[in-house]
């Protein structure tokens, strides 16, 4: 077996309304042993796990942690991002809709450990059942006195508050999703200042994927350095793989960091449909890269999924079988940034929409060298100099395809009518 | 200090600096489009994208800061490959009919497009038309040659914290509209114009006026008046290549006889008149407990925000027209009876460093017949500027001439209307002396000078102490009459002005007008001050004289009804 149930070892086992359950089966016991360790000693677990953001930018938690306990301007916020809009991911919907209670005590450990004292849990509005489980999570910790003023009798005060979506993909996006919090329309903010010092309501913020929280629990359990030896040197742990496209067993997984994905497609996903071949595969979302079926042994590992020019941690495998004709796939990927773009940058704002435009002559076979040249500059501007994740990986699809397919992009144009060629 | 390498040469930056700020501090040149000085980073635009030797990405230089051992390329193929495109998105855009747009020649996106060398756009042209706002007397809004870098937006909620103008829609569908795309007139827009000040193109630009004021001229049936206001003295040189600062007054007079007027005449006139009558009513207020603070009434801009936003106020707002209203009154009865001419043929044109006086102008109450305007038309500094440049005069050159009689005699109390904390230092220039009954012996009241967002201090007039204050932007006068609404307001006197530095940072003054400039003008206004003869304004013999002559008393029967008015509350409609 490839899977290693950490984060997800409750789920089925326990009844995801019910905090008995979680309870009985060991739950809040972590951050009752929180409660009782050193703040500085729980940053030192953090720091040995070596654990790094699940939300896809796969940034070192523990310098987040230190720097929000570090900040001395208050009240400091916790947020947890669960506005899993990227099409392919689903792994935090999982969690939430089977073990919500996991998410919260990861929470207050961060809490605790940070000196904040207000959480929120910014939820993806389409998520109507997660955000049923989660609220019912919330009230019943606080009448079990886990959630509130002196948590445990102890002087620890930490409520949480849930925010929902309204649709917007951008939202996900840590500073989009603060003005989102904040009331304001979905768009990001300038970078620097960083949310850890400037962030919710311009007070220092701590802002966490779901599956990040959900291990803080599993981290301080077992010790840091435990958790570091699960994985690879570069990418500690394990990881939720939200698998999809066409595979027969689609669903979420929870592996080690190392695992070949071959062996997660065939062996978790029972591969490809009767007589057909993968042509590729996309990784992480639509934002991620798609990746020919002869690199489906790279292993799951952050540092090897930054070669190319996309990070791609939130773990999505999207699967496509020969069936499908590449240029529809891509234009549907930037017609979907074409809609989501917020709209306040211009490489994002005006780009979407020239790449779509050329896209669809490579759909329609209108293409001419001149296109694929244009293609080029466009995905590389907008990668370049966009202002946030969104637009800087909207054209990963493209700029990978370009690379790994470049042929298919050459067919194309040989198959377009002569005129424009 | 950090040691930073820009384009390989070393450099002690400043601890803090942006990338932009080492850079300019430094002679090496950045292009920016969405940077304004006074105006948040927004790094939108990411025109400014430089690359940092060891980044795979680009940075945006006006929102990073330097760090120690930073190597910046300006200009590597990279980052001049991004720009031209990010550019050519832009232009795709945008209603490129150069030609025929106000800002031709004198347009940020123009400058940076031709400085990038783009000749032909790779880029298909996506813009789809939509319709220009020109729903109310002082703005036009077209959005087909937006470029989205929110600097209205950021002037509109940060300096006058109004916030008429947000991003409506997002991605390509994004805009800067007014909520609900609702008309600039729907809303309560002040009609200020900072955003046309700020605006880098022609997106926002005042309503031109000055076909009707060349038809008028034109018009031989037509007697044609123009009124100079205080501010466009030491402004209109910029636009015209003269140093920023330079007083140009009598060039100015020159000017516009040459453009044809038939009579040119000085603001500063009415301007001392109105010290004369909103003194009066300061000094009858203070005497019979009447209700203070006086707020002062010359800004245009702030009284449409008192009469939405602080209705309750309005008793407090001095019922003295602005001087160019007064003006525009005297031209229609005074001077029309003086001359014998039918005020029907009278066409009283304004010069004006400021878009809200085209709204102010058509006020339905600033009319004495009740169908003409007082002032048929106002021009903004850039109005005339271009009408000046239309007519090919050499304006460097001109040989000054006065103003005709008798705004030829005004005082420096006048001239420093053009300056926040000019009107309230003028006001008490003439009520401190006229109360006391004896000459000042120091006539600059230096507390209230400066740029200070809000500065009070105390005067004691005959032994008795008064607190005055003095805001500019919106934002500003909105935290006094807050407190004035609360009753916790210690002042007896207040000058609100609604554009930063006052008049001379006027929403329809040169393009790039920032606080640097605006405070260079102040010291200018403060100088043509210190020069002139007379310095109060009831030293003004010929102010006096009109009083004596026609007037009667100041605050009067005919001064109430040709130069007070009144206001509405426009709250709730």
């Amino acid at each position: 077996m490839i899977e290693k149930k950490m984060i997800t070892k409750h789920i089925g086992k326990i009844d995801p309304h019910s905090i008995e359950d979680y309870i009985k089966s060991g739950g809040y016991k972590m951050l009752e042993k929180a409660l009782g360790m050193k703040r500085l000693d729980i940053h030192d677990e953090f720091e040995k796990s070596y654990l790094r953001g699940r939300g896809g930018a796969g940034f070192p938690v523990a310098v987040k942690l230190m720097a929000l306990a570090q900040e001395t301007a208050k009240p400091k916020y916790i947020v947890c991002n669960a506005d899993e809009g990227e099409p392919g991911n689903f792994k935090d919907r999982y969690l939430m809709e089977n073990n919500p209670h996991q998410i919260l005590e990861g929470m207050l450990i961060a809490a605790y450990a940070t000196g904040a004292k207000k959480g929120y849990i910014y939820i993806r509005g389409e998520f109507e059942q997660s955000m049923k489980t989660m609220k019912k999570a919330i009230c019943d910790a606080r009448k079990h006195n886990l959630v509130g003023p002196n948590i445990k009798e102890s002087p620890f005060d930490f409520d949480i508050e849930i925010r929902s979506g309204a649709g917007s993909y951008v939202c996900g996006e840590e500073f989009a999703l603060l003005e989102s919090i904040e009331g304001k329309s979905g768009r990001t903010r300038v970078k620097p200042p960083f949310p850890t010092s400037v962030g919710l309501f311009g007070k220092p913020t701590l802002i966490n994927n779901v599956e990040t929280f959900a291990t803080f629990p599993v981290i301080i359990d077992m010790g840091g350095e435990a958790y570091a030896n699960i994985g690879t040197p570069s990418s500690t742990g394990t990881k939720l793989i939200s698998l999809s496209g066409n595979i027969r067993n689609k669903g979420v997984y929870e592996v080690p960091f190392g695992v070949p994905m071959r062996k997660i497609i065939e062996e978790l996903g029972g591969g490809v449909g009767e007589g057909r071949k993968i042509q590729m595969i996309q990784l992480g979302g639509a934002c991620g890269p798609v990746i020919p079926e002869y690199m489906l042994d790279m292993v799951i590992d952050y540092e090897r999924f930054e070669e190319f020019e996309s990070k791609t941690g939130a773990g999505a495998i999207i699967v496509i079988d020969d069936r499908y004709d590449m240029f529809d796939i891509l234009k549907r990927v930037s017609e979907f940034f074409t809609h989501e773009s917020c709209g306040k940058c211009t490489p994002c704002r005006e780009g979407n929409l020239h790449m779509l435009k050329t896209l669809r002559k490579f759909v329609d076979k209108r293409a001419s060298e001149k296109d694929l040249s244009l293609l080029e500059t466009q995905a590389r501007v907008m990668h370049q100099t966009s202002l946030c994740g969104l637009g800087q990986t909207a054209p990963t699809a493209v700029i990978s395809t370009l690379h790994y397919f470049r042929f298919g992009y050459l067919n194309r144009i040989e198959e377009s009518t002569p005129e424009v060629r | 200090m950090p040691k930073i390498k820009i384009n390989n040469m070393e450099i002690n930056a400043e601890t803090n600096e942006t990338i932009l700020e080492a850079a300019r501090a430094h002679n090496f040149n950045i292009p920016t489009l969405c940077h304004y000085p006074d105006l948040d980073i927004k790094s939108d635009c990411r025109i400014c994208v430089v690359e940092l030797t060891g980044q795979k990405g680009l940075v945006t230089s006006c929102s990073t800061p330097v760090k120690d051992g930073m190597e910046i390329k300006i200009n590597s193929p990279r980052a001049l490959n991004a720009r031209k495109a990010i550019t050519e998105m832009i232009l795709a855009n945008h209603d490129a009919n150069c030609t025929a747009c106000v800002r031709n020649m004198n347009c940020e996106l123009q400058r940076l497009s031709e400085s990038l060398g783009i000749t032909k756009n790779r880029f298909e042209n996506v813009l789809e038309e939509k319709a220009t706002d020109e729903s109310n007397p002082s703005i036009v809004r077209n959005t087909n040659r937006c470029i989205k870098c929110a600097r209205c937006i950021d002037v509109c909620k940060k300096v006058q914290d109004i916030s008429v103008l947000d991003f409506v829609g997002r991605g390509q569908e994004i805009e800067v509209s007014p909520a609900f795309n609702k008309q600039l007139a729907d809303v309560f827009c002040t009609f200020c114009g900072q955003c046309s000040a700020v605006c880098p193109v022609g997106a926002i630009m005042e309503k031109d006026a000055t076909e009707p004021v060349w038809d008028a001229i034109h018009n031989p049936d037509k007697e044609v008046l123009v009124q100079v206001a205080p501010a466009i003295r030491v402004s209109l040189g910029e636009d015209l290549g003269l140093p920023l600062g330079s007083v140009v007054t009598g060039k100015i007079v020159a000017a516009l006889k040459m453009l044809g007027f038939n009579k040119v005449f000085d603001t500063n006139f009415t301007a001392d008149l109105t010290i004369i009558e909103e003194g009066h009513e300061l000094i009858n207020r203070m005497g019979e407990s009447g209700r203070l603070p006086l707020i002062t009434s010359c800004c245009p801009g702030w009284i449409r925000y008192a009469e939405h936003e602080f209705p309750d106020l309005l008793d407090n707002i001095s019922s003295c027209k602005s001087p160019q209203q007064m003006f525009g009154a005297l031209a229609k009865s005074y001077y029309a009876k003086r001359e014998a001419i039918d005020p029907k043929d009278i066409y009283v044109v304004s010069i004006m460093p400021c878009t809200a006086k085209k709204y102010e102008a058509q006020r339905p109450e600033m009319s004495l017949n009740g169908e003409d305007p007082d002032v048929d038309a106002v021009l903004t500094t850039r109005e005339l500027a271009k009408m000046i440049k239309q007519m090919g005069i050499d304006f460097d050159n001109l040989r000054e001439q006065k103003f005709d009689k008798p705004d030829e005699v005004t005082s420096g109390a006048a001239a420093i209307f053009g300056a926040t904390g000019g009107v309230m230092e003028a006001a008490l220039r003439s009520v401190k002396e006229i109360l006391e009954g004896r000459p000042l012996e120091k006539l600059d009241f230096d507390k209230v000078r400066g740029y200070e967002g809000i500065r009070e201090t105390e005067v004691t007039i005959k032994g008795e102490m008064l607190k005055v204050a003095v805001a500019h932007t919106l934002a500003n006068a909105r935290k006094i009459a807050e407190e004035i609404r609360a009753g916790t307001s210690p002042y007896a006197f207040v000058e609100v002005m609604a554009c930063p530095g006052g008049c001379v940072g006027g929403g329809g003054q040169p393009y790039g007008t920032t606080s640097e400039k605006a405070r260079e003008r102040i010291h200018s206004i403060y100088q043509v001050d210190r020069l002139m003869k007379i310095r109060k304004s009831h030293d003004n013999a010929a102010v006096m004289n009109l009083y004596s002559n026609y007037l009667g008393e100041p605050s009067g029967d005919l001064a109430h009804e040709l130069l007070h008015t009144g206001y509405t509350n426009r709250r709730d409609t």
